[in-house]
């Protein structure tokens, strides 16, 4: 028992509090540690695109083929520029984030407020920009088929453009289904909604116009060209690192073997191929707009919180400084996220 | 260590065009995708990703830096931070990658089809 009695004099500095052995408060080092948890959990998710990427490297969609909208302009593909555009906005919400916490050393309240305001709002266009962006591709744009064996078909005509299934289907043909509503059930039964097109009037309307044809996952590098059979006589539709195109024959064979219609992306599949590209994306991307958006949350408190004067009663401003820490690591997530996702 | 508290207003917005450059010639290059570095391979991977790569890297280095303020944090906190966090990363993700590549090859050699 001795040995556990302290006593006054060994009641010293080291053990007391108010202790800074990594000269960081108390508040910033627990805001450093959760981030660093963080930022594993992170690394874990796109390690894990990383490997399912890998494991279907020769079928992965491309992603500048998918992420093509701008807001008002239609029809135009234009790869990238509205990511980019997002990424601007998080990166000078950060921005103003770092000139709040540069106010707060200064005891500027005013400024503070300002700034912390700023960044709630890009915070805001952000999550809705990302809002935006889950519209589009839930929607999807073209359309393609799945076939049997689990692979997604997609249409183009003889230049390579590709083509939606609204610009073929022969829907002279009547479907095979009608959707199941509560209204129609016996029971309380109703199903997720159909297709627009069954697949017999895609495929018909395929037949129809002799100037379609059929594009496959597989992408085109030397290995695969050796491999895959049925490719187009012509070789201008198959360039380096694109999605195969088909002969015309071919194209028929393999829509022979169709079962669904794919329109747009859910968690079971996608019009943009393989089925866990749309998983992680929903993924990663929500529970990192998830993030942002709990950063906003977090920064509207804090905001009021300077308005009220608290902060300037506490005499210090180092709160902001601690959400500024998780404002930044979710504008760093998405760097990450940017690249890995968009550009690689 | 302990922050100066001198305004550091210039140095925030230096960055922050550092970090736009960097931005803007990735979204650049990942529309071009200029052939001579897309077709490219070195180390297994073709030179425009290692591009990508290298200059996400650089960004998250400005980013936890200067915004983070890591560069005023003691050198204790910051390679509690730094090292943990990129061995981590790196043993991860040598580990998946390796994996997934091998998962691929089994499905590629495999005598059934899986995917058709």
């Amino acid at each position: 028992m001795g040995s556990t009695v302290t006593t006054a004099n060994t009641v010293g500095k080291t053990w007391d509090g108010g202790n800074e052995p990594l000269g960081a408060s108390y508040g910033k080092l627990m805001m450093w540690f959760f981030i660093v948890s963080d930022a594993l959990t992170f690394s874990g998710f796109l390690a894990a695109y990383g490997f399912s990427r890998f494991k279907f490297i020769e079928t992965w969609p491309l992603a500048d083929e998918v992420f093509t909208h701008f807001p008002f302009a239609h029809g135009v593909a234009l790869p990238m520029y509205y990511v980019a555009l997002m990424t601007f906005i998080l990166i000078f919400s950060s921005v103003t984030m770092v000139l709040a916490v540069d106010a707060g050393h200064h005891m500027k309240q005013g400024k503070v407020a300002f700034y912390m305001f700023l960044t709630i709002i890009g915070g805001l266009i952000f999550v809705g920009s990302q809002a935006w962006e889950w519209k589009n591709f839930i929607h999807g744009e073209y359309g393609a088929v799945e076939t049997k064996g689990g692979s997604i078909l997609q249409f183009v005509d003889n230049t390579g453009k590709r083509v939606a299934l609204e610009e073929f289907a022969d829907t002279s043909i009547p479907k095979e289904r009608e959707q199941l509503t509560r209204g129609k059930g016996k029971w309380f039964m109703e199903e997720g909604s159909l297709p627009t097109y069954s697949v017999e009037q895609v495929q018909a309307g395929f037949k129809s116009h002799p100037n379609l044809l059929v594009r496959i996952e597989t992408l085109n590098t030397p290995e695969t060209l050796a491999r895959t059979k049925g490719l187009n006589e012509n070789p201008a539709l198959n360039s380096p690192k694109q999605k195969f195109v088909l002969s015309r024959a071919e194209s028929e064979r393999r829509l022979a073997d169709t079962k669904l219609v794919v329109e747009g992306a859910n968690l079971q599949r996608n019009e943009y191929g393989s089925k866990l590209f749309a998983d992680f994306f929903f993924f990663i991307t929500g529970f990192h707009g998830f993030h942002v958006f709990s950063g906003v949350m977090i920064n509207i408190i804090i905001f009021i919180n300077v308005l009220l004067g608290t902060y300037e009663k506490r005499r210090t401003y180092e709160m902001i400084e601690k959400v500024g820490l998780y404002w930044h690591f979710v504008d760093l997530v998405w760097v990450f996220v940017f690249t890995f996702f968009y550009l690689v | 260590m302990s922050h100066e508290h001198v305004s550091n207003t210039k140095r925030i917005w230096m960055v922050f065009g550092i970090l736009s450059v960097v931005t803007t010639v990735e979204v650049f290059l990942g529309i071009q995708k200029p052939a001579a570095l897309h077709m490219t391979n070195i180390l297994g991977m073709n030179l425009l990703n290692w591009i990508f790569i290298i200059l996400t890297i650089f960004k998250a280095y400005y980013i936890v830096w200067a915004f983070m303020h890591m560069e005023g944090e003691t050198t204790t906190l910051r390679r509690a931070v730094v090292w943990t966090v990129i061995f981590l990363i790196l043993y991860l993700v040598f580990i998946l990658l390796t994996e997934g590549n091998y998962i691929f090859q089994v499905f590629r050699d495999a005598t059934i089809k899986w995917n058709f």
